[in-house]
């Protein structure tokens, strides 16, 4: 500034940053987004007193605002919004799949030993021989939902509650039965107790001796329970019993070795890695899917790259016309949505219908066979994927000087000589890095499966494991397939995937890290 | 090699490319709207199948193509902005951490977000019962999940640019007494166009295309996108009779993309290029 003049002879102040307006408005900025985020998240939290996420919550912000309010760590403030979603979403997830993996977590096995308790006893109960069959309405007293209980045969009225059952005078009987109106009480109407049929199949209403519960919306039974905990031996009491607590099982457990469907979450330690590599129906097919997966990753990326660089270099010439026109239509498979062509190509392989076996006049069952099947995945694959191939090396290809080329053929190389001593090696110092991610890509090419084969043809003996299938789908199929949710094993699978990926990409870093200064 | 051997060569790679386009135009113009009644080149050429789509009460096309395009376009721009911030930082500042940083973000994407679905499944319905409007069944909650992946190979591609550009106009810049975001807003941003052109189209691209984690995500018919729902058009039974409706949605699902592709032309190869030789 040039109106800044200081006095002579005294110190000059420490040269301080302006406070710009840019600097208060984007500091305001800063704390508006931090309260407006705290405002937010923090309510259902502490509702659902789940202190240690509110912790870190609190903690998250504080610092982050903390970050741009100073003006030091310059770097992390550019770093630090990616990398928040980063650890949320990605660091986050597998580290948790790393940890669900010596568990047991899946169907039966969700909640903790209590949840299992209550599940098991109420699931248990029975309607007790020559016991009362109730009319049941539904209505509230205040907020709590209660019932009202009318006996068939005495016409009388009671009120049950979570806390027992007390006679109810003065309320109001219609002809179904069905109480239409009760003192200090709101009758539901039948869409009110539809909308809250869940909290009316969990009401229990204690009795002398067993739980009156709905048996759909308008009738309710006594009865008992057959199973009851029994803290002191720590066993479940009932029929079939009695069954042993099993911590190593999390399940209940008879003298005959069976179990209660309900069960819990224990630490099961490396029983999911032993399981992948022992079981005989597993580990058999493991090693099979596992190298049918390397060939379908190495094939799709070595078949694109191939397609891909053959029409480049064969449109890389200076007398070449129509490059443009070329280029457009060898783009236009990339364009398209790849989800919406994935299905379009398993219908073009279709026997009855497909347009493959019409062009061939054949009657061949694309998919239906292990063999077709994967020939088939692997050439949708290298359509989808050698447009991105052809871009990149058409770019790398005119980062490569034609001298050298030209000077390979005064020195009288052929031109497969040529390609094969100069280009190629020039294009593979620039492409590597490319292939090595479409390698890990496609290794976990989940969308180029799952929506043409669905991991198909299937044999006989195990509906699990199809002729195509890769490790992701498979393990998709285990964590969320019709035969019930095994998250501890698929989750230990995916820590077989996370470490065969890793080890292959490593090496192949490695190596090409000799050639080239990617970390400069 | 002759000129006329290439000419063929690349004809014959063009008509592999073109064929199942073809055979998707010629399904959407089939008047029958089957599967089995349709061939390689169109035999009739008729709108019925878009008409059906767009007036159709079962599928509701144009929500999910509203969903679809706009968490397409939010996550790719909010992924290019973030992952270029980063690029910057690690192209320009010199920080404990950075060789660490750039080789973990490389092996983080060597492990896709996929893998660990189930642990995501969990963690959303977690986030579900806490926050019912980020949770399942909702636009903002996929769009967080997507930004997950935002730091990752756009990243090295940008840095790679970001390389190439002449570091004296920072220098330059500072001395003339602007500040690190005067420098990045002002200065970096309009000399990365071409890069910011690719990385926000490949990630749109993939987007547009995402299956899997939508797949678990998205159950209500009005919140699901394209894939998601296009998928659900022609399961099971409906496989035969839909396809005509679904290579029209194909069909219109591509014009956005195509026409944003070569507009954009030109600056994906000169923006693969300096991303692919620098690494």
């Amino acid at each position: 500034m040039t109106t800044d003049v200081r006095e002579p002879g005294r110190a000059a102040p420490r040269p301080r940053p302006e406070r710009t307006t840019a600097f208060v408005v984007s500091r305001i900025a800063v704390l508006g987004v931090a309260a407006a985020i705290l405002l937010y998240a923090v309510p259902p939290l502490v509702a659902a007193e789940s202190w240690v996420p509110l912790t870190l919550l609190c903690a998250a912000t504080a610092g982050i605002s903390y970050l741009y309010l100073t003006r030091r760590f310059i770097p992390a403030k550019y770093l630090i919004p990616g990398t928040v979603f980063l650890i949320a979403f990605q660091v986050f997830p597998v580290l948790y799949t790393v940890t669900t993996a010596f568990t047991n977590f899946g169907d039966g096995h969700r909640g903790d030993k209590a949840a299992a308790i209550a599940a098991i006893q109420s699931g248990s109960v029975r309607q007790a021989p020559g016991s009362p069959e109730y009319t049941l309405t539904a209505a509230l007293r205040g907020e709590e939902l209660v019932f009202l209980l009318v006996d068939p045969k005495t016409e009388q009225v009671s009120l049950g509650t979570k806390d027992g059952v007390e006679p109810l005078p003065g309320a109001q009987v219609g002809l179904t039965g069905k109480v239409l109106a009760a003192p200090g009480l709101t009758v539901l109407k039948a869409p009110e107790a539809a909308a809250r049929g869940q909290e009316i199949s969990a009401l229990a209403v204690p009795t002398r001796d067993g739980l009156i519960k709905a048996n759909g919306l308008s009738r309710a039974v006594e009865g008992k329970a057959t199973l009851v905990y029994d803290a002191a031996c720590d066993c479940i009491q009932g029929e079939g019993g009695p069954w042993q607590a099993d911590e190593s099982q999390g399940y209940f457990v008879n003298a005959e070795g069976e179990h209660l469907a309900q069960g819990w979450q224990v630490n099961v330690g490396f029983d999911n890695f032993l399981r992948v590599l022992t079981e005989p129906t597993i580990s058999r097919y493991f090693a099979g899917v596992l190298g049918w997966n390397l060939v379908f990753a190495l094939a799709s990326v070595l078949g694109t790259f191939a397609l891909g660089m053959s029409v480049a270099l064969a449109l890389h010439h200076p007398r070449m016309r129509g490059t443009r026109v070329y280029r457009i239509v060898l783009i236009l498979p990339y364009a398209m949505p790849a989800f919406a062509m994935l299905l379009v190509w398993r219908d073009m392989f279709n026997r009855d219908f497909g347009l493959i076996n019409q062009l061939l006049g054949a009657e061949i069952d694309w998919l239906g066979q292990t063999a077709t099947a994967r020939l088939g995945v692997v050439l949708v694959n290298l359509w989808l994927g050698f447009p991105y191939m052809f871009l990149v090396t058409t770019g790398a290809l005119q980062a490569i000087p034609r001298e050298l080329t030209e000077a390979a053929a005064i020195d009288g190389a052929t031109p497969w000589k040529a390609f094969r001593r100069v280009t190629l090696p020039l294009l593979l110092v620039a492409l590597t890095p490319l292939l090595i991610s479409s390698f890990a890509f496609n290794f976990n090419n989940y969308n180029a499966i799952a929506l043409t084969t669905d991991g198909g043809p299937f044999p006989a003996e195990n509906p699990m494991v199809g002729g195509t299938d890769l490790l992701i789908t498979y393990t998709f199929r285990l964590a969320f397939g019709p035969a019930g949710a095994q998250f501890g094993f698929a989750a230990a699978i995916s820590v077989f995937i996370f470490a065969i990926v890793a080890i292959i990409s490593a090496v192949a870093f490695r190596r090409t890290r000799k050639q080239e200064e990617v970390y400069a | 090699m002759k000129l006329a051997l290439r000419h063929v060569f690349v004809l014959a790679v063009c008509a592999f490319a073109v064929f199942p386009i073809l055979f998707v135009i010629s399904a959407a113009l089939n008047p029958l709207g089957t599967l089995a009644s349709t061939e390689l080149l169109p035999t009739g050429a008729s709108l019925e199948n878009f008409g059906d789509l767009l007036t159709s009460e079962t599928y509701p096309f144009g929500r999910w193509f509203f969903n679809s395009v706009f968490i397409a376009l939010v996550s790719s721009f909010a992924s290019m902005v973030l992952s270029l911030m980063a690029a910057y930082a690690f192209s320009r500042m010199r920080f404990t951490g950075r060789r660490v940083g750039l080789l973990a973000l490389l092996l983080i994407q060597m492990f896709p977000q996929f893998l660990a679905i189930v642990t995501i499944f969990m963690i959303f319905t977690r986030v579900t019962e806490l926050y019912p409007a980020l949770g399942f069944d909702t636009v903002w909650g996929l769009l967080l999940l997507y930004l997950g992946g935002a730091l990752g190979v756009n990243t090295w591609l940008m840095k790679g640019f970001l390389d190439t550009v002449p570091k004296e106009l920072d220098e330059a810049a500072t001395v003339d007494g602007a500040t690190h975001a005067q420098i990045f807003w002002r200065i970096i941003l309009p000399l990365v166009t071409p890069i910011l052109a690719v990385t926000a189209l490949l990630a749109f691209i993939s987007t547009m295309s995402e299956f899997l984690m939508a797949n678990v995500f998205l159950r209500d018919p009005d919140s699901k996108t394209l894939a998601v729902g296009m998928y659900g058009m022609i399961a099971g039974d409906h496989r035969n009779t839909n396809f005509g409706m679904f290579a029209a949605a194909t069909l219109i699902t591509a014009v956005p993309t195509v026409g944003v592709f070569l507009w954009l032309q030109k600056y994906i190869v000169s923006g693969l290029t300096a991303g692919a030789v620098k690494g």
